[in-house]
């Protein structure tokens, strides 16, 4: 097999295996190293986010431009509220109080109204989910749904002190943890044969 | 924390790290590869073979969403695994009249998506085909990026919205969208209230570790199904590990 560009994966593969080792060993000069790499990364990670957002903007100023379908008048509303926001990030500072008043107390509301369309989403993506999956997957997810939810809302706490409801209760209340365990071991696991392919060379997200 | 535990679980660490790396190497070995055959079937997977072959047939195109993540946190890890997937996906798709999209909320990653799509219509000597608004940034906090990325759930020119990568439980609401204009879901995240969210509102939700497979099953190479085998080989060693130390801890208290 050809390899594409050798030196961009012997670079990539060299300072993946110095942060790692960097990690591990606590040696004073692979520390600084790591440090050092690290610290170059996210000089060019801001740099990235500025070509990223150059991007976003011609993007947009494409789209206004566009004579096809492709049209959307949304799209100089982004462009106005990009050209707004810098401009009052610029003449105040990010983490003044003029800045939060004027910019965040916008954008959070906004946010915090999309959240709220979410909880009715997925109120009705649960019923969805009957339509799609009508065997015993919806039955243990509704009767789940049901079960965890009075759990939680603690309308169940005067069995605590009961002998054997008590413990039938702490068991309930760990079940969902050790789940979630289970699922973070196996995300855990893919992590880190994801990374070890970025260290063997054998995934690029780069073309070199 | 003493200086000998520390030590301790940097060997345990570094150990688990060689150990998965060496596997990984002989698993990518000629003789000791996976047949893509013998791997279990997912259910999102199969749908998702059928939506990129109906998407070139109908003209329209697929969108890969890499969610909001960087790449130096944790969870940059599924986010390469989405940079894979896209790669598998553009050069299955290239071809449609319709060219694949590609959303992240990272301008890094952003950036990433753009390179990772050039190569393949390089690699296929149609570059000049590779519009770079293909792969766009959407928005740089959670929430802007599914309010960004909205517009493109809602397209009815694109078959399937595959969603890999770390999202918040605001990513119901793009998959919500897309799937009111018809199109196919398939999602699946590191986060657990993605995974929640994803598993009622996605059409085919990838739980767990089935995301990290995806590129494997779309055959992007041998490394990839030889990591499907490490995971499972070190999985076995973890439930080893648990059950005897379990066994330690009743046993002598």
């Amino acid at each position: 097999m050809k390899m594409k560009s050798p030196v961009a994966t012997s670079i990539a593969i060299a300072i993946g295996l110095i942060t790692l080792a960097g990690y591990f060993v606590p040696l004073a000069i692979l520390q600084q190293i790591r440090f050092q790499l690290l610290d170059w990364a996210v000089i060019l990670i801001a740099f990235a986010a500025l070509v990223g957002i150059a991007n976003l903007l011609i993007v947009h100023f494409k789209r206004i431009q566009s004579t096809s379908s492709k049209r959307d008048p949304l799209s100089l509303v982004v462009i106005l509220a990009f050209t707004a926001t810098l401009l009052v990030g610029l003449i105040f500072k990010p983490s003044s109080a003029a800045f939060q008043n004027i910019i965040l107390k916008i954008q959070r509301p906004i946010e915090a109204s999309l959240m709220a369309v979410l909880a009715v989403t997925l109120a009705f993506a649960s019923l969805r989910l009957f339509q799609r999956q009508r065997g015993t997957v919806a039955i243990v997810f509704l009767v789940s749904t049901i079960f965890f939810l009075l759990l939680g809302s603690g309308i169940l706490g005067f069995l605590t002190g009961v002998p054997v409801l008590g413990d039938l209760l702490e068991l309930f209340n760990r079940l969902p943890v050790a789940g979630a365990r289970g699922i973070l071991i196996g995300i855990a696991l893919g992590s880190l044969t994801a990374g070890l392919r970025i260290l063997l060379g054998a995934d690029r997200p780069y073309s070199g | 924390m003493t200086e000998y535990s520390q030590i301790f679980i940097s060997a345990i660490g570094i150990g688990i790290v060689l150990v998965a790396a060496v596997l990984l190497f002989i698993f990518s070995l000629p003789g000791q590869r996976t047949s893509p055959r013998a791997l279990r079937p997912i259910p999102a997977v199969q749908r998702l073979r059928r939506a990129i072959g109906l998407a070139v047939e109908e003209g329209k195109g697929l969108h890969v969403s890499l969610g909001k993540a960087n790449l130096v946190e944790p969870p940059a890890a599924i986010t390469l695994t989405g940079l894979s997937t896209l790669e598998r996906i553009t050069q299955s798709s290239m071809i449609s009249d319709r060219p694949p999209v590609a959303t992240s909320g990272d301008p890094a990653v952003s950036i990433l998506c753009q390179d990772t799509m050039r190569s393949v219509y390089r690699a296929g000597n149609v570059l000049e085909s590779f519009d770079p608004s293909q792969a766009s940034l959407t928005g740089v906090s959670p929430v802007a990026y599914i309010a960004g990325a909205l517009p493109v759930g809602g397209d009815e020119n694109i078959a399937a919205h595959i969603l890999v990568g770390s999202f918040g439980p605001e990513v119901g609401l793009l998959v919500d969208q897309a799937d009111s204009t018809g199109a196919v879901t398939i999602g699946g995240s590191e986060s657990l209230p993605a995974q929640a969210v994803l598993f009622a509102t996605a059409q085919q939700p990838l739980l767990g570790e089935e995301v990290f497979a995806l590129p494997a099953y779309l055959q992007a190479g041998p490394f990839h199904q030889a990591s499907l085998r490490v995971q499972d080989w070190l999985r076995w060693g973890i439930i080893v590990v648990l059950v005897v130390g379990t066994v330690i801890s009743v046993i002598f208290g």
